[in-house]
């Protein structure tokens, strides 16, 4: 009997589940490609909160070790944390992309059915993968762990198979914008993210095989985390950037592909040397200390051009805009993206200071802000944008109805992702301090450091700030779900400049 | 706004010294790995050959560089067997494909990268918390049932179990024998190691 009232229940979620996706394909108010993005933002929702909650999960574990102890441990909980980010960045980014496509390229995206199917492939290789990382987590010392289970490599731990599948995905996903643009209209935008796009899938190849030598080894795993990170990355949030500065302000199209330029030209003449940051210490020759020191010096600077342009241009339209909430959250990012991609990762960025502040919460915290300021901000700025229009292009300036949950959740996840920054900036310095500097660096200062108080407070700190963020998430996906639907006012209109 | 633009801020020369730059950029980034991988392959001056894991791993305070550096002294086979340069690449390659299948990663750091809940990985062949002699036969043991042999300083962190075979221990103890002897710049900072010589 009660298995049958199981089967009951899943066959209704089934068929709400359907007609609501039928009510969806048939929205008239977003194109094919639209209704595309939107399905990745979903997916890129959910895993944005699986990805706060796995952090909540490692996070507790520094407080208390016991908790989980083998059941969920620190690195699976911290793995999906990671894994779960990337990924939902990632979906982001491509869902941004398909939503501007049509309006930037001027036709209906071309093979949009094979966008789709891509879209339902990449997603459900990636429930597999987290299953058989939560439920198998290990496997044993071969290849055959490697191709199944994961690639124990931080951050690009999928295992091989299905990063094959990523980039079968990727090469659909490049071949609708490559097409699309192809017979529409070439613009300046489309032109710098079809390149960016070509860089980016091929510098994922360079994470894909094993070897033995771990210098050669993390040398490779490098051209993928930081090339994406801090050089191709950032380039296609400068095309999406691009993009809705002037959808949203009215931006002249010659200013804006301007200073898309400029800042490719900042960007990637900074960051691919800016390489040589994580060539310090992995075995390379020291050569590396020069180019690398230079040129990540140089990298806050198209950070820096990011915020005087995007404050200019808000100043000089006055800040009006036609998705309040958007705005605030691509302002977010600009100053997301200077600090913690720019501030933040100056201060441990040269040899001088790096070779105490390597491998220690100094790059957590680093990596905390820089991600969020510089990718989620403006990921989340578009799931607003996808909402808005979904909706029938509804009002979401001033006197917003319930415009009270945007504005808590922009500001709990703000101020959670910067009071988790400053916990793990103040157990940086106290770990720097006492491991590397007093202690010199064996377990037994690690374990110094890590026991202080001031490091178990600035852990305590960390959790509770965490739990703000997570607040500030699930404000978010509530909003996201409701923002717009019970309002009748249509958007207001921007003067183009 | 129709007075013609001075040539810095069209968007032609912007365009061309984006190709430029980056172009640039990526080739000078092709060389330099080029000569980087040469410096950088098994049984070289910066990481040595595998069969180093016979040898005796040190540390030497250098004077000029202000920095210890590792040292290879005679011989000292590891669980006391010479082991051929294919033997030794063999159980190195069988050590890091299980820190990899066991996600060492997401809790150690491994020269620096990796997590920060448990101790950096990247010298622990020497680290002093394995006394002297008959380390390897501890490691090994330690990987084997880590929960029994912990030794948590007082954090309450403790290694899971990860099912680790006996073959898989030697194999993770030769690696870090291995990576001990990598030349990393001085990294990590003034490392006191076993035997360190300071000149």
């Amino acid at each position: 009997m009660a298995i049958q009232a199981y089967q009951d229940k899943a066959a209704a979620l089934y068929a709400g589940l359907r007609s609501r996706y039928s009510v969806f394909m048939a929205n008239p108010h977003l194109t094919g490609g639209q209704k595309l993005a939107v399905h990745y933002f979903t997916a890129a929702v959910v895993l944005f909160m699986a990805q706060l909650l796995f952090g909540l999960l490692a996070g507790l574990q520094f407080i208390w070790p016991g908790f989980l102890y083998e059941v969920l441990d620190f690195n699976v909980n911290r793995m999906v944390h990671i894994n779960a980010m990337i990924v939902w960045m990632l979906y982001g980014f491509i869902g941004s992309v398909y939503w501007f496509l049509e309006d930037e390229s001027g036709v209906p995206v071309v093979g949009l059915k094979w966008g789709q199917l891509a879209f339902w492939v990449l997603t459900g290789a990636v429930a597999l993968v987290v299953l058989v990382y939560l439920l198998v987590q290990v496997g044993s010392g071969n290849d055959t762990s490697l191709w199944f289970i994961n690639e124990g490599r931080e951050y690009i731990e999928a295992p091989r198979w299905a990063d094959i599948g990523i980039v079968a995905v990727m090469l659909v996903f490049f071949y609708n914008v490559a097409a699309t643009f192809a017979q529409g209209k070439w613009s300046g935008i489309a032109g710098v993210l079809t390149l960016d796009l070509v860089a980016l899938a091929g510098l994922y190849l360079a994470g894909m095989f094993y070897a033995t030598n771990i210098s050669v080894d993390q040398y490779w795993w490098w051209w993928v985390i930081h090339l994406w990170v801090e050089a191709t990355w950032e380039v296609l949030v400068g095309c999406i950037m691009a993009w809705s500065l002037m959808k949203l302000l009215g931006v002249r199209r010659q200013i804006v592909q301007t200073w898309l330029y400029i800042e490719v030209a900042l960007m990637f003449g900074s960051g691919i040397l800016g390489l040589g940051h994580h060539y310090f210490w992995i075995g390379t020759p020291e050569y590396w200390f020069t180019i690398g020191g230079f040129f990540s010096a140089l990298e806050p600077i198209p950070l820096v051009a990011m915020v005087v342009h995007s404050v200019y241009d808000s100043g000089v339209h006055n800040f009006k805009n036609g998705n309040h909430p958007a705005l605030a959250w691509i302002i977010a990012h600009t100053f997301g993206n200077f600090l913690g991609a720019g501030v933040w990762g100056f201060m441990h960025t040269l040899p001088q200071i790096n070779l105490y502040t390597h491998g220690t919460q100094w790059s957590a915290s680093h990596g905390h802000l820089a991600f969020f300021g510089a990718y989620a901000t403006i990921n989340i700025a578009f799931f607003y944008l996808a909402a808005q229009q979904a909706r029938g292009n509804c009002w979401m300036g001033g006197g917003l109805a319930n415009g009270w949950r945007w504005k808590w959740s922009l500001a709990l996840l703000n101020l959670g992702v910067m009071g988790m920054t400053v916990a793990l900036l103040i157990a940086g310095y106290e770990q720097s301090f006492i491991e590397r500097a007093i202690e010199g660096s064996t377990w037994t200062a690690y374990f110094d450091a890590q026991n202080h108080p001031w490091f178990v407070q600035a852990m305590v700190w960390r959790v509770i700030f965490g739990l703000m963020t997570i607040a500030g998430g699930g404000l978010l996906f509530w909003d996201l779900l409701a923002i717009g639907k019970a309002e009748t006012r249509k958007a207001a209109v921007i003067n183009l400049a | 706004m129709n007075e013609p633009l001075p040539f810095w801020a069209s968007e032609t020369f912007w365009k061309k010294t984006a190709i430029w730059v980056t172009s640039g950029s990526f080739v000078l980034l092709i060389l330099l790995t080029f000569d980087s991988l040469a410096k950088i392959s098994a049984g070289g001056s910066r990481v040595p050959a595998y069969s180093v894991i016979n040898k005796d791993i040190s540390y030497r305070f250098d004077k000029q560089l202000q920095r210890y550096q590792p040292v290879i002294l005679g011989d000292a086979p590891l669980f006391g067997k010479m082991l051929s340069e294919t033997e030794a690449e063999q159980l190195v390659a069988l050590g890091k494909k299980t820190t990899q299948a066991k996600n060492c990663m997401n809790c150690h750091t491994l020269l620096g990268n990796g997590a920060y809940y448990a101790p950096d990985l990247t010298k622990a062949w020497l680290d002093q918390a394995w006394g002297g002699a008959g380390r390897e036969t501890a490691m090994a043991q330690f990987l084997l049932d880590p929960e029994k042999y912990a030794h948590t300083y007082g954090s309450n962190r403790k290694m899971p179990n990860l099912g680790i075979t006996e073959e898989e221990a030697r194999g993770v103890v030769a690696f870090l024998k291995w990576m001990s002897a990598i030349d990393t710049n001085g990294f990590p900072h003034n490392f006191k190691a076993i035997g360190a010589e300071e000149e």
